[in-house]
């Protein structure tokens, strides 16, 4: 039997985890509000689909975008042809202008160190190919994202080390926390390359306050080490808070054109924001000159269809959809939040406060028979297979406290999510009256956690999503 | 002073954090005379009307003979030019929002029964066995990645695309050991070449992972004969390792029998342990002349490499929108035959000019039968028969004749004079001038040798 890499054979992956049953079972009996009124919803994709209205109409009116023809005239030839790994240049300056309207012109953009990639997957693990040796670390605030371990550790040979966050604080990074994961880090022999957040925060839907943010560049200053920024939320933010960049505190503290300012990098993705996950457009924005060549020559590997980005140079350089589009978007958004939080709060259930996103963070952590991980799955199954809800448990996404569930909102119409809550109201009433739990056993358990909590957590190899989900 | 400065690289004296190693490497291959001659192009490029005596670029293998086929298509299918009407209204968000990384199922059965049709039917593609990457560049990593470790090795016959250096060894850390092959059996691989460099290979420590091959050759022009093939399959099995089969330009062989593909040899084959150690890798980005829209495609007869690289193309889907407007017309047994028959033939008579425009001046060119290319031999051109000596004459010919070909060397051939020569991306006219240009130069040459 030939041999196949290790990469083959690792779980680096990351597709072999129990939570793989979700996304399994939805697809055996998806729901459909016809079809299938007695289907799972799925409640575990973070997708946006508030606003393709905006979008379609906008095609209709104008045709020539995704027909391939510029004022009338076919340009098939040229887009066919255009595979100049530099990118679009009409494209990436609307890119940039979109990044700048998002962070309300605070902050400029030059196209010129923007490098594109096959959606933020792709720009994530180039950067780390540009920045990591394997058996280096970056440093990641826990929750975080699943996807991050295939990302950032698969085909690169790189570590992630956990910033441990509670709910002690609503999930904030604290400067005791980064300095125990970089010990962490040394302990274990790694040298720490960075510190990756996701800003605002998959799976928290918060966005990062500045205090936190400024307390990342003075550590990373301080350290030596890079600073990489996902934004790709960053358009999701409906809070009355206004999103603040990392490029902002960079600009507020006067570190732009500084050595500091080259070791800070920005990832963006219109996956997200705009809802076209399918079209895989995603950014890499760097000050350091070498990094943007090199990640540019990588971009090789996972450039962007020239028919999209010229579809999306188009959109986005219309300046009267991009800011009613971003309006209607927070909007949309908002209102879908409060819809999931109240009808939480009515079968007893709160969620962490959020200001962005396309899901809730939500506390179920009363609903455990344990305060452990196996309750919390114990849980989940519950919900996925009684409930018929594919949410996603707190556990894959390495949270350190057992009973925390991302929900999301947006990928579904108003009637799902009403139906969806009902459900989940429906069945939260039903275990209430069954339910005693022990102080002393609890207290008893919560301190068992604690000691099982860091090695499982940092076992880094296991998990968790399935890949086209964030 | 008896002691010399000491230059202290310790990154903690000075400031600045260091790149990974893959990023400050030249693996990325692009400091070579491959790529100088690009820039050249790029800053004097030929224009019929505005730039008559700029450099004719023909180091690049685009394909633009066949784009009215193309365009035509696209513009009875779509004339109102929305895309995605046929699925009604719900089909622009629907392929907005699919990222699915088994690739959208129409597109894979079209990708299949397109590939299907440039074999004649001699070979059937499962289209659950196909994964979709964003071009071949993204394929042969993909599939290097799969297949080998790092400081492992891949076999390749020599010339080879300048490109591989850096898809297969860049951020792979894997090695190429050359399989050398010479002029004198028209650069075929023997048995002995491939037994000598897996001998270098394991002298050196090193673990030979598989064999990669470009079949139609990329850049002799010339496709692998079937006994060749049978005979790298057998090899590859003696030695237990992989067969890699870059069919990127199957669609571009100027005569459909003369192409042997490596799954017509695999389709008479049950034993699944050969079967499995057999991949395939397409891309439309030379028979379709489609570079822009990054579709390439890994075919495997390895259901853990099938499951594998489908995962792993979740770094470089293909757009789904692209996936969308290209399935209709690749299911489409009418307009696929039509296309790639007169795609074949086209590219058949622009060889046959170059060939005979370059023969009326004596320069003979390996006898080939497929691709955008042809491989001239300029041999006996040569002040030196080394490498400098080939690009000494490359020079010349960029700057007085203003052409940009590629030097062999740029393909690691261990012959010297060698230079491949595309002639598909242009208009005829512009392939006459550059004839012409060759012409006018060998005249010289010949009143100065006659003096």
């Amino acid at each position: 039997m030939k041999q196949l890499s290790t990469k083959v054979t690792s779980n680096g992956h990351g597709q072999d985890s129990s939570y793989f049953l979700g996304w399994e079972e939805y697809e055996k009996n998806p729901y459909d509000e016809i079809k299938n009124p007695n289907g799972m919803i799925q409640m575990g994709l973070a997708e946006n689909q508030l606003c393709f209205d905006l979008i379609e109409s906008w095609l209709a009116k104008n045709p020539d975008a995704a027909s391939l023809k510029r004022n009338g005239q076919s340009i098939f030839r040229e887009l066919a042809l255009f595979q100049d790994y530099h990118g679009m240049p009409e494209f990436k300056k609307a890119m940039a202008e979109f990044m700048e309207e998002i962070r309300g012109n605070r902050v400029t953009f030059d196209p010129k160190k923007i490098v594109l990639a096959a959606g933020s997957t792709s720009a994530n693990e180039t950067l780390m190919f540009c920045l990591a040796e394997p058996g280096d670390a970056f440093l990641l605030p826990t929750p975080y994202y699943p996807g991050f371990d295939r990302d950032l550790k698969w085909r690169t040979g790189a570590e992630i080390v956990p910033i441990h966050c509670s709910s002690s604080n609503g999930f904030q990074i604290t400067e005791a926390a980064l300095q125990q994961a970089y010990q962490q880090a040394n302990k274990l022999d790694l040298k720490v390359k960075g510190v990756l957040v996701t800003n605002p925060s998959n799976p928290l839907g918060t966005a990062l306050t500045r205090r936190e943010l400024n307390l990342l560049v003075d550590f990373i200053t301080s350290k030596n080490i890079h600073l990489i920024s996902d934004e790709i939320y960053s358009g999701t933010m409906f809070g009355f808070e206004q999103f603040i960049s990392v490029m902002d505190v960079l600009k507020d503290k006067k570190l732009e054109n500084t050595e500091v300012s080259k070791r800070v990098h920005v990832v963006y993705s219109l996956s997200k924001d705009l809802g076209l996950p399918g079209f895989r457009v995603g950014a890499i924005y760097s000050n350091d000159e070498m990094i943007v060549s090199a990640a540019t020559k990588m971009s090789s590997f996972g450039l962007v269809s020239s028919q999209t980005q010229y579809l999306l140079s188009a959109l986005l350089s219309d300046k009267k959809f991009t800011s009613q589009y971003l309006e209607e978007n927070q909007k949309r958004l908002k209102s879908r939040q409060k819809r999931l939080v109240s009808g939480l709060e009515s079968a007893g259930i709160t969620c962490l406060r959020s200001n962005a996103g396309l899901f809730c963070w939500v506390d179920m952590r009363h609903l455990l028979d344990t305060n452990t991980f196996e309750a919390e799955l114990d849980l989940w199954k519950k919900i996925v297979y009684n409930v018929k809800l594919n949410i996603s448990p707190g556990s894959s996404c390495h949270c350190t406290e057992p009973g925390w569930f991302r929900v999301c909102f947006a990928n579904m119409s108003e009637d799902t999510l009403d139906l969806a809550l009902k459900r989940l109201k429906t069945f939260v009433e039903s275990t209430d009256c069954g339910r005693m739990i022990s102080r002393s056993s609890h207290e008893r358990l919560k301190s068992l956690r604690k000691k099982t909590v860091s090695n499982w957590v940092f076992r880094v190899s296991w998990s968790d999503r399935v890949p086209d989900e964030r | 002073m008896g002691l010399p400065l000491m230059i202290n690289n310790d990154d903690n004296n000075n400031n600045k954090v260091e790149l990974s190693r893959v990023a400050v490497s030249d693996t990325h291959g692009e400091d070579s005379p491959y790529f100088a001659g690009w820039k050249a192009y790029d800053e004097n490029p030929y224009d019929e009307s505005h730039n008559p005596s700029g450099v004719i670029q023909m180091g690049l293998a685009e394909n633009q003979v066949s784009f009215d086929l193309l365009e035509s298509y696209l513009e009875k299918k779509n004339p109102e030019g929305s895309l995605w009407e046929s699925k009604g209204s719900r089909g622009f968000r629907e392929n907005a929002l699919f990222q699915d990384y088994h690739g959208l199922k129409n597109f894979r059965q079209a990708m299949a029964s397109f590939m299907e049709k440039i074999r004649g039917g001699k070979a059937r593609f499962d289209p659950d066995r196909i994964v979709l990457t964003a071009g071949a560049t993204a394929a042969n990593e993909l599939l290097t990645f799969i297949l080998a470790n790092p400081n492992d090795a891949l076999l390749v016959p020599t010339p080879y695309y300048p490109g591989f250096d850096r898809d297969l060894r860049w951020r792979t850390g894997v090695r190429i050991v050359p399989i050398h092959c010479d002029s004198s059996n028209h650069f075929q691989i023997t048995p002995e070449a491939l037994e000598a460099a897996y001998k270098t290979a394991r002298d050196a420590n090193i673990r030979v992972r598989g064999v990669l091959i470009t079949n139609p050759s990329n850049p002799l022009g010339a496709t692998v004969q079937k006994k060749v093939l049978e005979d790298l399959l057998d090899f590859c099995v003696r030695k237990n390792i992989h067969l890699v089969s870059d069919e990127i330009y199957s669609g571009s062989v100027f005569h459909a029998s003369e192409f042997t593909s490596v799954a017509e040899i695999v389709e008479n084959i049950d034993d699944v342990s050969v079967k499995e150690r057999v991949h395939i890798v397409y891309s439309l980005s030379k028979d379709l002349g489609l570079p822009g829209f990054r579709v390439g495609t890994i075919y495997s007869y390895n259901d853990n490499v099938v499951r594998t690289a489908r995962r792993m193309s979740s770094f470089t889907l293909v757009s789904s929108q692209t996936q969308h407007m290209l399935a209709s017309m690749l299911s489409d047994e009418e307009f696929t035959e039509k296309y790639i028959r007169i795609n074949r033939e086209r590219l058949r008579r622009r060889y046959e000019t170059i060939v005979e425009g370059l023969k009326k001046e004596g320069i003979e060119c390996l006898k080939g039968n497929a691709g955008l290319f042809c491989w001239m031999n300029l041999g006996f051109l040569l002040n030196t028969n080394m490498k400098e000596g080939e690009l000494e004459l490359w020079d010349v010919i960029l700057k007085e004749l203003k052409l940009n070909i590629s030097p062999g060397s740029s393909c690691h051939c261990s012959e010297f004079g060698w230079f491949r020569v595309c002639f598909a991306n242009m208009g005829e006219k512009t392939l006459k001038i550059a004839l012409k240009r060759i012409h006018e130069f060998m005249d010289r040459r010949r009143k100065v040798l006659n003096c």
